[in-house]
């Protein structure tokens, strides 16, 4: 399932403003990438680029190769709806659509991509509230609301919309910052065993939150603001919280700055 | 390099609803042009063909052809999701292209036709002693008419709007504050005529005046009301409360708050709202066909005796319905579009120029 | 807080000069001011309603025909015989015909300025349909007689003569194409700028991240707003066609300039001929006498109490939007 990401001389723009400059890295499969940085150093800018989402805000225009495996997403004849079906994606704020029930909200991505019979929809739809640790909350309540579960729940149910599909690549834009502590926790387990069929990069604020859940980690910082974003250094977590190779890395995680 | 990422696919049953591959057989980025080029071309060959006298149906088959041709093209050439997508924006286009070609003719109409008779002498006579068959005759007696109706109209609705909405933003609550704003609303629909039947049935039928401008000025009151109501109850509610609250804090009486914080900040919006109300209700023909009846004369007085109108003047042109009183008609058309027209931009830059600042 | 306001206004002049309690006095007068515009507000829609009522009876109790069956209109001879059968249905017809061709378009149009126009026409194109619903109904109505009537003329005999099977597009009579079909196509020529504006501005006010939501699924952009933009621009589409349509309901003059009328109720929409209760009051107008005026009050009432139940049952979809909107908690 999972697919390894190579990316290099990555830039992204914004209209002529450019925030993230000439990044190059490499993601490997099945693992837990983790983004650090100080706010503005375009960790989520980066990771949008990752699926082509980046495209969509207006003005949005992207530099660079980013190989899914040896496919670059960016090449010639490469279809951003078929990348975006590639390559999941859940975002910082719940978002499921607030006029489809439970059950809708999970075969949503299924039903655009051609027929399947109810029963294997609710096959999947099963598998994949499970996969997201929600099942058991919800499986009394599949033609309620999505909308009507807590924040916690609704960001399952988002991770659950978003592994339907079986993408290859799950990309997670600061998922735990809109929740409590408890459902932190909750969505923090969850990444821990989705990392077995799936690449997981993630972006987070919180260093505890990178240092818990990831096995990579990378630091993005700028040099002032209004300069585009910068990649630092990429290393295991463990190095980077220990003895990271470089002093601003080590300064931001003592605390100095950010 | 797509077989490489079809050997990694797991071999399951289930159908997947993976992509085998990133990439897909596209149309060309010119194809919607393309495509639109030979729909049109073919819907004006058909329609030659066919011997096809309205130039509706060419554009109908042309339409139609479009979104036929792109969902066969991309359906062969993409798939059917792909085309879906495609006939939903040509879809959008051609509906975008359909009302664009009506408004457009009618403003060009109106301008070409228009232009053919005005003139300085056009708006300065009057048509005394002009009968409907002879050219010349001009809009005087009319757009003076319009001008002093609006100007009654607006100097009854104006204050009696603002002063509504600010009871509802500032002081209204509870049931008569939630029955007005129904009413409000409900008092944006009533139909002209309607409005014009009740000052007829109040003023003329039960008071016993005849008909004036000032007649007309009090039903397309009516009509302005709501408009301002609505318009200025929005821009009070752009003002920042902390704006309110600071001057409160100081000491200084709430109706002064509202008088001297709250109305200047929200001023410029206001007046937008009311040039906009203006020039919604200077296009107004049946009340004032009702109340204020029409004339051929100069009549400066609104208090008394029949007056014109320009949409009145349009009215009785064309019912005429000789070629120069046509012309007269569209010279007039245009004298009125041209007015609202330039309410309408003055009301917008006003808008932009004094927008409130409120750091969206 | 100076005592040199020049704006002072003349109901509160004592104001200025004593202290304290003198902001209670404006205060009040100010207070009462706007409230009492608030009521007059009222009292007039009351009044609105009261005084045509009270003139409908009037022409009600005298007229020798049926008022709501009757498919004559002669109020004005002796005796009176009148009735809004004919009115009541070339009305609703009308406004179905155009509304039938307008909101789908509208739609069209509001998702293309909203959604697939490049961002550089998507701001001027909003700012011309905001003008375009500023043109006044009378030059609609020029325009929709002396140019667009000959250009339907064709249609007309095409749909004759290839869905005049389905009855309704058959054309029995000859003459010009001032039918009910050609009035409803100018009403929603007409009432397109305002449906679509309206209809924009929800579509623009749809989460973004619900759209993303759609988007990060792989979606493509037509599924997009299927999947986020219509459900949640639904109720907003749907009170911008109330409001259009109790434009087309009261609509006069483009009616009144382009309709032939006649008091015949017919099914084939392309025929000449038909009416509605705005463009009736214009024409019967003029030479109406007293009890002929009342009896179009009452005419008029009827059209006021259709708008009003238009317009309620707007209020009522946008008042329950509000509760139901899609923000999340």
């Amino acid at each position: 399932m999972a697919k390894r990401i190579d990316v290099s001389g990555l830039s992204a723009f914004y209209g002529t403003h450019k925030a993230i400059d000439d990044i190059s890295m490499t993601v490997e499969p099945r693992s837990v990438t983790a983004f650090i940085g100080p706010s503005g150093c375009g960790k989520s800018t980066f990771l949008r680029t990752l699926n082509r989402m980046h495209e969509v805000t207006p003005g949005g225009r992207v530099e660079g190769k980013v190989l899914l495996d040896d496919e670059n997403l960016y090449g010639a004849g490469v279809d951003p709806v078929a990348v975006r079906r590639t390559v999941g994606m859940v975002f910082q704020r719940p978002n499921p659509f607030p006029t489809m029930s439970i059950f809708d909200n999970v075969a949503a991505g299924l039903r655009l991509n051609g027929s399947f019979k109810k029963s294997e929809l609710t096959d999947i739809v099963e598998k994949s509230l499970q996969g997201a640790n929600l099942w058991n909350e919800v499986k009394d309540r599949l033609n309620k609301p999505g909308s009507g579960l807590s924040g916690g729940q609704q960001q399952r149910l988002c991770i659950a919309r978003a592994i339907a599909v079986e993408p290859q690549v799950l990309l997670m834009d600061e998922p735990c910052s809109a929740l409590d502590p408890i459902s932190t926790l909750a969505i923090e387990d969850l990444i821990g065993e989705l990392k077995e069929r799936f690449t997981i990069v993630i972006v987070t604020h919180n260093m505890q939150q990178a240092a818990r859940v990831s096995d990579r980690t990378a630091f993005f910082n700028l040099s002032a603001v209004g300069q585009p974003g910068k990649l630092i250094e990429l290393d295991d977590t463990d190095r980077i919280f220990s003895n990271p190779s470089v002093q601003a890395t080590e300064d931001y995680i003592s605390g100095r700055f950010g | 390099m797509s077989h490489a990422i079809q050997d990694q696919r797991p071999t399951r049953a289930r159908k997947s609803a993976a992509p085998a591959s990133l990439t897909r057989g596209g149309l060309p980025r010119w194809a919607p042009a393309g495509i639109a080029v030979l729909a049109i071309a073919l819907g004006c060959g058909l329609g030659l063909a066919l011997d096809l006298s309205s130039k509706v149906q060419w554009g109908l088959i042309a339409g139609l052809l479009f979104i036929g041709i792109t969902y066969t093209a991309s359906a062969v050439v993409e798939n059917r999701r792909q085309a879906k997508d495609r006939v939903a924006t040509s879809l959008v286009w051609v509906c975008f292209v359909l009302a664009v070609i009506p408004l457009l003719s009618l403003m060009w109409t109106t301008i070409s036709r228009g232009l053919e008779l005005l003139s300085g002498n056009f708006l300065s006579h009057s048509m005394n002693g002009v009968t409907s068959f002879d050219e010349g005759g001009g809009v005087y007696h009319a757009l003076l008419g319009t001008i002093e109706q609006v100007a009654l109209a607006t100097l009854i609705a104006a204050p009696i709007g603002l002063l509504t909405a600010v009871y509802l933003v500032e002081y209204g609550k509870g049931r008569l504050a939630r029955s007005v704003t129904f009413f409000v609303d409900v008092m944006t629909g009533i139909p002209s005529i309607v409005a014009g039947l009740f000052i007829l049935t109040t003023w003329n039928l039960m008071l016993g005046f005849g008909p004036s401008g000032f007649a007309g000025a009090m039903a397309l009151s009516i009509l302005m009301m709501p408009v301002v109501v609505r318009s200025t109850e929005e821009m009070l509610k752009l003002v920042p409360n902390e704006l309110r609250e600071a001057a409160l804090a100081l000491g200084v009486p709430k109706w002064r708050v509202i008088l001297k914080v709250v109305l200047p900040t929200a001023i410029g919006g206001i007046s937008t709202g009311v040039m906009l109300a203006v020039a919604r209700i200077a296009g107004e023909t049946a009340p004032i066909m009702l109340l204020v009846f029409g004339t051929q004369l100069i009549n400066g007085n609104p208090f008394e005796g029949a007056q014109s109108s320009l949409p009145l003047y349009i009215w009785e042109q064309y019912k005429v319905g000789s070629e120069p009183s046509y012309d007269r008609a569209w010279a007039a058309a245009l004298v009125l579009i041209a007015f609202v027209m330039i309410l309408n931009l003055v009301a917008r830059g006003i808008a932009r120029w004094k927008a409130p600042k409120t750091g969206r | 807080m100076a005592s040199t306001t020049p704006t002072q206004i003349d109901t509160a002049p004592p104001v200025a000069k004593s202290g304290r309690s003198t902001g209670r006095a404006g205060d009040k007068i100010f207070a009462g001011l706007s409230k009492g515009s608030g009521i007059l507000l009222l009292v007039i829609m009351a009044s609105i309603a009261a005084f045509l009522t009270y003139r409908a009876t009037i022409a009600l109790s005298k007229n020798e025909g049926n008022f709501l069956t009757t498919f004559d209109w002669n109020a004005s001879a002796n005796p009176p015989v009148f009735g809004i059968a004919v009115l009541l249905f070339g009305t609703v017809v009308s406004s179905i015909i155009a509304m039938a061709i307008a909101v789908p378009i509208a739609v069209g149009i509001a998702l293309f300025i909203s959604h697939y126009a490049p961002r550089k026409l998507a701001a001027p194109l909003a700012y011309v349909v905001d003008l375009l619903a500023a043109v006044p109904s009378i030059i609609y109505g020029i325009w929709g007689a002396l140019f667009l009537v000959p250009q339907l003329n064709g249609l007309n005999l095409w749909l004759d003569e290839y869905l005049g099977w389905t009855y309704v597009f058959e054309k029995t009579q000859v003459g010009v194409a001032r039918s009910l079909f050609t009035v409803g196509i100018l009403l929603a020529i007409m009432i397109l700028p305002i449906v679509t504006s309206v209809s924009r501005e929800v579509f623009l006010q749809v989460p973004r991240m619900n759209e993303e939501a759609a988007l990060a699924l792989g979606a493509t952009r037509w599924e997009v707003i299927r999947m986020s933009v219509l459900p949640f621009g639904r109720s907003g589409v749907i009170s911008a066609s109330m409001l259009g349509l109790g434009r087309a309901l009261g609509e006069t003059m483009a009616v009144a300039t382009v309709l032939s009328p006649s008091f015949l109720i017919s099914g084939h929409i392309l025929n000449p001929g038909g009416g509605t209760f705005a463009q009736n009051i214009a024409a019967k107008f003029d030479e109406a006498n007293e009890f002929g005026r009342d009896a179009l009050i009452a005419s008029g009432l009827v059209l006021f109490l259709l708008t009003l139940l238009v317009n309620g049952a707007a209020r009522l979809i946008i008042a329950r939007r509000k509760d139901f909107s899609g923000a999340n908690a």
